[in-house]
């Protein structure tokens, strides 16, 4: 098996759902039931035909039930990864090229985020159809709208703008 | 005095004059050509470099009369005002500048569509800084971002309305000082811009703060956030004016909106809580200042007007000395601002 992280894990039986890949990044130890949203934010919609492959909800020491995403043939830069720790601050994330993992990071907190979400405010001018793209300052336990300076703190994913 | 004593005073008073002019200067210097978007921006030595300028014209203000000649300053109003659009109309023109006006968004292109990003990139062509009202939060950060000129935020929905806050700065310093004061703000203070940039102007300031309202009109959890950010000294929440009225060195009421409430008898109810007449002074100190940005339904009673507690009238006054000075300090290249510096 190439991911060691799933040796850690101690649970070879999910690898049968969830294929390998050949060249591409696993974002693993994700928060059960969030693998969608971090698809959604990384805009992979499979739309481009790019081979995703999704496990949830599978049994994790660390997590008690993890999601993992494998995304064959694109290796997603630290930038495009560190806005997942909004919804999935544990994730790891491998870059595999040949079936090996050649890089292994976590993810880590970015100070602001642009475009991803939406502001939940309806008097927010970034919701009222002008050119401007949202912009989020992260808080320690939440995001802070750069506009109308809304605090979001739970349910962060139902911001995703998709 | 001894001769001793007197050359020291004047020592002392030439130091500090200049450190006036120091601190003018170096305020205008980030000032100049920027925006002005929020009462975050802004420090104590700030605010009182901003109020002692602003006093100084107000002592004076044919000293600065043509400082701006020729200087247009576009009004933006996206909502209706009477004293914000008329005192920044007012001020630009004592300083020899004049303006020019979108006009009411009836008869404006924003009527047909345009974004405010393409009508604020338009008027930018005409005007040599801008003032903007506009009832989305955020609109004035949005807008300044498409801008080179500087840009006056006016009022930003729910969010912030700095000008206005220096004005009450400027009126509680003269009647009640900034610091050591006990200050009580009631009526909407969820929606209220004025009372959102004012508070947290209040931080820099040894200020204790009572926050007075419904509870369905409380500050914002971010408001209550930002002041606790900032450690203010005091800040504490209540639901009737009645317990902390006697403490109170101001009082500073705000609208309740009748549109704010579902039905007719729920305003009625709560709006008549926060009414002030002659009856409910009488639990007050003698030296209590009433302030209000105006205009006021029937929050004050009018009985209230000619006591020494009434102080919205002056209030409103204040906002075109204190403009001036705002409008000098963003507008000006020469360094030697407040005609008399020390460059």
């Amino acid at each position: 098996m190439s991911n060691d992280h799933d040796h850690h894990d101690g649970n070879d039986e999910h690898e049968l759902r969830v294929s390998k890949i050949r060249d591409g990044t696993v974002i693993d130890h994700v928060r059960g039931g969030q693998a969608l949203n971090v698809l959604a934010i990384l805009g992979i919609d499979g739309s481009d035909g790019e081979e995703v492959s999704v496990g949830m909800n599978v049994p994790s020491d660390r997590l008690a039930r993890k999601d993992i995403v494998k995304v064959e043939g694109r290796e997603l830069s630290q930038d495009e990864v560190d806005v997942l720790s909004l919804i999935a601050p544990d994730a790891t994330i491998n870059i595999v090229r040949d079936f090996d993992v050649v890089e292994k990071h976590r993810v880590e907190r970015p100070d602001v985020v642009d475009g991803v979400l939406s502001c939940p405010n309806a008097g927010c001018i970034t919701t009222s159809g002008e050119p401007v793209t949202s912009r989020f300052a992260v808080l320690e336990d939440g995001v802070r709208c750069g506009y109308c300076g809304t605090i979001v703190r739970e349910e962060i994913a139902s911001l995703i703008d998709t | 005095m001894s001769r001793a004593r007197f050359a020291s005073r004047v020592n002392w008073l030439a130091a500090s004059n200049g450190e006036i002019q120091g601190a003018r200067h170096s305020l205008h210097e980030r000032m100049r050509h920027d925006h002005l978007i929020t009462s975050k921006q802004f420090s104590r030595a700030d605010i009182e470099t901003v109020l002692d300028y602003a006093a100084e014209i107000d002592a004076d203000p044919s000293a600065v009369a043509d400082r701006h000649a020729g200087t247009l300053l576009g009004l933006l109003f996206f909502e209706p005002s009477t004293r914000t659009k008329m005192s920044f109309e007012t001020a630009m023109k004592r300083l020899g500048g004049d303006v020019v006006d979108m006009g009411s968004i009836e008869s404006s292109s924003v009527k047909k569509g345009e974004t405010l990003a393409d009508t604020v990139r338009v008027i930018e062509g005409y005007a040599d800084a801008l003032v903007l009202r506009h009832p989305k939060e955020g609109a004035a950060t949005m807008a300044s971002e498409f801008v080179d000129v500087p840009l006056v935020n006016a009022g930003d929905g729910a969010g912030q309305h700095p000008t206005q806050t220096m004005l009450d700065l400027y009126t509680i310093r003269e009647n009640a000082g900034l610091d050591d004061l006990t200050i009580g703000i009631m009526g909407d203070l969820k929606y209220g811009r004025t009372v959102h940039s004012l508070a947290y102007a209040l931080t820099n300031f040894d200020a204790h703060q009572h926050f007075i309202s419904p509870e369905s009109l409380q500050l914002p959890r971010e408001v209550v956030y930002d002041l606790h950010q900032q450690d203010a000294p005091g800040i504490r929440e209540h639901d009737s004016l009645e317990e902390i009225l006697p403490s109170l060195d101001v009082l500073y009421v705000t609208r309740i909106q009748r549109e704010r409430f579902p039905d007719e008898n729920e305003y009625q109810k709560v709006a008549g809580e926060y009414q002030i007449d002659s009856d409910t002074l009488e639990a007050a100190s003698d030296d209590l200042t009433i302030m209000h940005p105006l205009p006021r339904v029937d929050e004050i009673a009018p009985e209230i007007d000619e006591t020494e507690h009434a102080a919205y009238f002056e209030q409103a006054h204040n906002g075109v000395p204190v403009r001036m000075a705002l409008l000098d300090l963003l507008l000006s290249d020469d360094k030697a601002i407040g005609g008399e510096g020390d460059e």
